[in-house]
């Protein structure tokens, strides 16, 4: 029996090794780390492509396909196709998707929370520490054919965001926060006069004092029948700023996750009381907060800053029709806080990160680029376009720059008085922003946290009892729904469902089991005939 | 007796290993098709295939089951409130993996019906062909104008019925033409308007509202009649590059005259999704 066992292990051992063998094989081209080449060939031709996201912005669009024309004439041996993107998360699926192919692109426009997820495949995403300082093709470097910028010149906060796990996985490409855009008429006609720091008790007094009619049901403070005075666009990013102000549990660096808390719980009520008076909303329930700001129909609008483009009554770019815009005195200022001594806003906006390859001088060709993309005129043009900030030193102090942010008002385009405002909110707080933890699992749970915000606003539209036995539901809704694990990240990024065990493996396992049950009833049988012989 | 078990057992596993290799090809074919459009089922046909896919004279498709409200009765609920409904599928907008729902266009004999991100399996997405009959439980939303039906399930019911396309070129430019959102419509004779291109020049079409995008994003285009022009588009999830349509719009020139078929959507103003255009 022993020589069977050990034949039979054997045979499992070599299956073993067949079968991990075979997994090794699935998807996955026998791809190496990455080393610097020594020098970067350029007697060869390198085809790369950069997945970017815009804001549905031809000017940011220009931007792209100017800076990558400059490039090549730059380096004539690198071709760089462009894919635009105006959504996040759609990059985000398809590198997913792509991951799985080994069809990522060279170098991507993309959210750190998201690299965290792409770095569950080994080697994909090129770490960046000793590219950046390499002597020859590293930030500033020798060999580098522009004036790019050197690590040095890099907003130190802005470069940390792309660090996980110790590594530097992504290089800060464009900076933005959120802003409370106003209309400043409404709130004096109110009565009120809007403070330097918005306080959430403010806002919600105002909102509700906006939700006065007349005998019509037209809204006192603009004759409309529609009114909804306080509109946030990230639901995400407001339950993020608001537990981060209040010093409570969201996450740790290791994947914990803390936010099923009372504090949250708190604010969910607090969100429950004004959509009960229909004095809040959401994007995801009710639309842009810029097209009801425009059109006299919202009176707080929180968006990014590098959505101010979009808000105000001189905005340059509209989603309503002419003639439904307002005319109003429009303010910027910083989200609403609980401690004005002690502000707190995100720090956001695109990151860049670069997938590996086979051919190490692609993977270099892709660094040059990524570098490219951080010079001044990148970096000044991109920012022009919305309320952005550049990330690095070198574009912000750079005379250009600073002439820009003062001509603000000179026009309702380039120079758009609201759009330079709310990146100079930025500029003056970027001590005062912050960002959450990257882990495997951080994406899926800062949608949670939109998402108890969206639910707790339609069940209370819908009438819906919200109770403490709402809430304790909805957090068990949230962790299965986001396959949340509280000890440690998530079990997988999104709502990714395995689906059935393949065909393939059902018959694996059936025919080891199968075996297994064989050899177990032939040990029980030679055993018994033992025992008889005895 | 030893010898044979355990070339037995071998030969048992042998054949379990083969048969997983056999297996993986068929994976990776299937991962391959990573970024297309698989969402692009729509009405393309539906005029054509109205007087086939009619009821038949014995059981009345459009019949409502107990418990489900009528189109008129919908359209009198209250935005936030539960809302049943029993409608034909007439388009396929996006099938989202990721959250497992599904945006679907639907009518009845009365009226149209908009699902947003309704809960739907893989499978069961394939089944939503045009003219299937669904049972849809969800809350009325509204959304930018647009009136949808949101957080919702449904279930396949008996029967199809396909919706002809109903002309509303005469109602483009009145308040009337709101209350045929959502359903499948035509327009006759709209002369095509110049957009502005991405270098400014004068074009029939663009990627994006600004000529911002790409190919594989929306098209959009101007059409005028009676000294109105109006904006339309080809949502590029309801029929993607690869459709006739896209493609068509894509040939238009400024001054074609054209009959343009497709979902009456609204966003702040009407928005219709072309799904097919006729140059005169």
């Amino acid at each position: 029996m022993m020589k069977l066992v050990k034949k039979m292990s054997r045979v499992f051992l070599l299956a073993g090794i067949s079968l991990f063998a075979l997994t090794g094989c699935h998807g996955s081209k026998d791809r190496t780390s990455f080393e610097i080449p020594g020098e970067f060939d350029t007697s060869k031709n390198y085809e790369i492509t950069f997945w970017a996201k815009n804001d549905t912005n031809i000017t940011q669009t220009k931007i792209y396909e100017k800076a990558i024309e400059d490039f090549e004439a730059i380096y004539p041996n690198i071709k760089v196709n462009l894919r635009l993107y105006t959504d996040y998360g759609k990059i985000y699926n398809d590198v997913i998707t792509n991951i799985a192919t080994d069809t990522t692109p060279n170098v991507c426009i993309t959210y750190p929370d998201h690299i965290a997820t792409y770095m569950t495949g080994e080697d994909t995403v090129v770490p960046l520490d000793e590219l950046m300082v390499d002597e020859k093709y590293g930030l500033g470097g020798s060999e580098v054919l522009f004036d790019g910028p050197t690590k040095d010149e890099i907003i130190p906060q802005f470069l940390k965001e792309g660090v996980l796990n110790n590594v530097q996985y992504a290089l800060p490409y464009m900076r933005s926060t959120e802003a409370c855009y106003i209309n400043k008429t409404y709130v004096e006609a109110l009565g009120y006069t809007i403070p330097d720091v918005l306080t959430w008790d403010f806002i919600w007094e105002v909102s509700e004092a906006a939700m006065k009619t007349d005998a019509d049901g037209n809204f006192l403070v603009n004759g409309q029948n529609i009114m909804i005075p306080f509109i946030y666009k990230s639901t995400d990013n407001m339950m993020i700023q608001m537990l981060k102000q209040k010093e409570a549990g969201y996450s740790d660096e290791n994947g914990n996750i803390f936010i099923f808390n009372d504090t949250t719980k708190d604010i969910l009520y607090t969100v429950a009381e004004h959509v009960k008076t229909k004095a809040f909303s959401t994007f995801k329930i009710s639309s842009y907060p810029g097209n009801f700001l425009n059109a006299g129909q919202c009176i707080f609008a929180i968006d990014s800053t590098a959505g101010a483009t979009w808000l105000g009554t001189d905005a340059p770019l509209s989603d309503i029709h002419e003639d439904q815009i307002v005319e109003f005195e429009t303010v910027v200022r910083m989200i609403p806080q609980f401690d004005t001594n002690n502000p707190k806003m995100i720090s956001q906006g695109p990151s860049v990160c670069i997938f590996n390859k086979e051919n190490k001088q692609e993977v270099l060709a892709s660094w040059l680029f990524t570098q490219y993309l951080l010079t001044n005129e990148v970096q000044i043009a991109y920012s022009q376009t919305e309320g952005y900030v550049p990330v690095t030193l070198k574009a912000q102090n750079s005379a250009e720059y600073q002439d820009y942010l003062s001509r603000s008002g000179e026009d309702n385009d380039l120079y758009y008085s609201i759009k330079i405002d709310a990146a100079k909110l930025l500029l003056e707080h970027v001590g005062d922003t912050f960002v959450t933890p990257v882990f495997n699992g951080s994406a899926s749970l800062r949608n949670a946290a939109g998402q108890m915000i969206e639910n707790v606003a339609k069940s209370t539209r819908r009438k819906e009892v919200v109770d403490d036995a709402y809430m304790d539901k909805l957090y068990s809704d949230m962790v299965s729904l986001y396959r949340l694990n509280l000890e440690g990240g998530s079990m997988a990024e999104g709502k990714a469902d395995l689906g059935k065990l393949p065909t393939a493996s059902v018959a694996l396992i059936a025919t080891l089991a199968t075996v297994w049950g064989l050899m177990i009833v032939y040990v029980v049988h030679e055993k018994a005939k033992k025992k008889r012989k005895s | 007796m030893k010898k044979l078990t355990a070339f037995l057992l071998t030969l048992l596993l042998a054949f379990g290993l083969v048969a997983c290799g056999g297996e993986d090809k068929k994976d990776d074919a299937g991962t391959e098709n990573v970024t297309d459009n698989t969402a692009d089922d729509t009405a393309d046909n539906t005029a054509d295939d109205t007087a086939d896919d009619t009821a038949d004279t014995t059981v009345d498709v459009q019949a409502k089951s107990e418990g489900v409200m009528t189109y008129a009765e919908y359209a009198a609920a209250d935005i936030d409130t539960q809302v049943v409904i029993e409608a034909f599928v007439q388009g396929k907008q996006a099938y989202y993996e990721s959250q497992g729902t599904a945006t679907v266009y639907a009518q009845d004999a009365d009226g149209a019906y908009f699902m947003y991100d309704m809960t739907c399996a893989a499978e069961d997405y394939d089944k939503l062909t045009v003219g299937t009959k669904i049972k849809v439980t969800g809350y009325k939303a509204e959304w930018s104008g647009e009136v949808e039906i949101v957080d919702a399930t449904f279930e396949i019911m008996e029967g199809t019925w396909v919706a002809e396309a109903k002309d509303v070129t005469s109602l483009l430019g009145t308040d009337d033409l709101i209350n045929s959102q959502n359903q499948l419509v035509k327009f006759a004779g709209l002369t095509v308007a110049p957009s502005t291109g991405a270098d400014g020049s004068e074009v029939a079409w663009t990627y994006g509202w600004d000529a911002s995008g790409q190919e594989g994003d929306d098209l959009y285009f101007n059409v005028s009649i009676n000294d109105q022009t109006y904006q339309f588009l080809v949502e590029s999830y309801l029929c993607g590059s690869d459709s006739d349509v896209y493609k068509a719009v894509k040939e238009l020139k400024v001054g074609d005259t054209v009959d343009l078929e497709g979902f009456l959507y609204w966003y702040n103003g009407v928005n219709p999704h072309i799904t097919s255009v006729t140059v005169k």
